[in-house]
């Protein structure tokens, strides 16, 4: 194997190269980026750069040590079909990249309303698109978020922060109720309010009001939020269109085992793309996580060279963490809806805890700690172990 | 010199946050103790609510590992080193004794907290 070419510059292709290098991959490299730029953080996007505490330079990925792994970066152009049988990757202008091996990494991206959307409604995923929401977020800005995921109750509490005046609407009764449940949803969501954001539960986006300029957003029960400001945060979808024809399959992201072998010999799947089998809930998920996009391309590098791959233990638990109003909300684990929750330690009406989520017969499968990292890390460890 | 706390209340594996000009974490690794800023310099994270791991301590938030005895990152996502601070028992109780703000980013460390 001589050229390994990896569709995807953010944090899952750039820990790919390096997975490759760490594990004596002397070959070539190439990168291939539908973005214009080098690898990047993306969780401050939400958070400290639109807050303006970071700066660009602050959230890039690579550092000085980088420069030693000797890649060919095709930044700004994003791949258009995948040549399993010709071993090619194809750019959107036509130009062919031979290749040995491809790892995808192409991520997600934020869905979008249907139609088109008059000016001051946004999403966010990328760098230009944290650009285009700062610029306009000021104190007295009117902001709706459409969504109380956690993308959009990261930017409502930055927003707050800003002194912005900020409603979210929620079509759930509850926010967060897939990944933490109606109880534990309710408790984030309380966040909201007791900060000065405003949580509409129950209601859903009926229409956005403003000719050029968004004005207002029309709610399905029939209430008017004026809006300065939308942000439409309702989730994301793998970036795999390109690869149909491929022969891959492709379900919700590309289906991989549990090392991001695809159906197709020497392409491998990583990161937000990558619908692979989890050896922690024995079947197949799809994974939005940083940590996932961090640290699978290092097994599924070395399966592709032919190595032995051992990561700890507690790396095969999903993790993933959100910051809202100051507080330190982490979740590791998988929970269904079968589940249970028991309060570990702390008060969730009070403000810090612990919550464990339970099986029918008592296993506990999930963790949720609000600024409660140390317990948090300890139970992380005790689900890998029992997972 | 910042007092830390009695010896006997900081066992092996254990960890405490004390405050210098900036937060500072003393662990405890099996008898020898070690010091070092408390902050990630990833993210805003405390470090010493991170996992022991032989001289290593992993961040709580993001898992960046730092190496206690020479502040030095193993890998991502941590970029930049912590400063490590000399650590002494007289009597039974700990000291720590702060070392000078580095210059990061050709700028000098702001106090914080």
């Amino acid at each position: 194997m001589e050229h390994v070419t990896v569709v995807g510059a953010s944090l899952a292709g750039l820990a790919t190269v390096r997975a490759l290098r760490a594990q004596e991959f002397e070959g070539r490299i190439t990168v291939i980026g539908d973005e214009p730029h080098e690898p990047y953080d993306r969780p401050p996007l939400s958070k400290e750069y639109l807050a303006g505490t970071v700066t660009e330079e602050d959230i890039g990925l690579t550092d000085a040590e980088d420069a030693e792994l000797d890649v060919e970066w095709v930044l700004g152009q994003p791949a258009a079909s995948l040549d399993a049988a010709g071993k090619a990757v194809v750019l959107a202008g036509g130009f062919r990249i031979d290749t040995d091996a491809v790892v995808l990494a192409t991520g997600a991206r934020a869905r979008r309303l249907p139609g088109g959307c008059p000016q001051g409604v946004h999403t966010l995923r990328t760098l230009d698109d944290a650009r285009a929401l700062r610029d306009e977020l000021a104190p007295g800005v009117r902001l709706v978020v459409i969504g109380a995921g956690f993308i959009g109750a990261e930017i409502a509490s930055t927003a707050a922060g800003l002194g912005c005046e900020v409603d979210i609407v929620e079509a759930a009764d509850v926010p967060l109720q897939r990944p933490l449940g109606v109880e534990m949803g309710a408790v984030c969501g309380r966040l909201h309010a007791r900060h000065g954001a405003r949580l509409h539960v129950g209601t859903g986006l009926a229409e956005l009001v403003g000719e050029d300029r968004v004005n207002a957003v029309r709610l399905t029960d029939g209430r008017e939020l004026p809006a300065d400001v939308v942000v439409v945060g309702i989730g994301a979808q793998p970036n795999t269109e390109w690869l149909a024809g491929s022969g891959l399959e492709i379900d919700d992201g590309v289906r991989t085992d549990a090392q991001g072998r695809t159906a197709i010999p020497e392409v491998f799947a990583v990161g937000d793309c990558a619908h692979s089998y989890r050896d922690y809930t024995a079947g197949p998920l799809r994974l939005e996580h940083w940590t996932n996009a961090l640290q699978q391309p290092s097994a599924a590098v070395a399966a592709l060279l032919g190595r032995e791959h051992a990561a700890p233990a507690h790396h095969s638990v999903p993790y993933f963490w959100s910051d809202q109003y100051g507080h330190k909300i982490q979740f590791a684990g998988h929970r269904t809806d079968d589940c249970t929750v028991h309060i570990e330690e702390g008060d969730p009406d009070a403000g810090d805890f612990v919550a464990l989520y339970l099986t029918p017969d008592e296993r506990p499968v999930g963790v949720l700690a609000i600024d409660r990292a140390r317990p948090f890390g300890q139970w992380r460890r005790k689900l890998a172990q029992r997972g | 010199m910042i007092l830390v706390g009695e010896l006997a209340d900081l066992p092996p594996g254990e960890s405490v946050r004390v405050q210098g000009e900036v937060a500072i974490a003393v662990f405890n690794v099996d008898g020898e103790l070690y010091a070092i800023d408390d902050t990630c310099t990833h993210q805003d994270a405390s470090l010493s609510d991170g996992w022991l791991e032989g001289c290593a301590v992993e961040c709580p938030l993001h898992a960046a590992c730092f190496d206690l005895r020479t502040g030095q990152p193993s890998g991502p996502p941590a970029k930049k080193p912590v400063r490590t601070h000399a650590v002494s028992i007289d009597d039974g109780v700990i000291y720590v004794h702060e070392s000078t703000p580095v210059s990061v980013g050709g700028a000098v460390t702001e106090e914080v907290g």
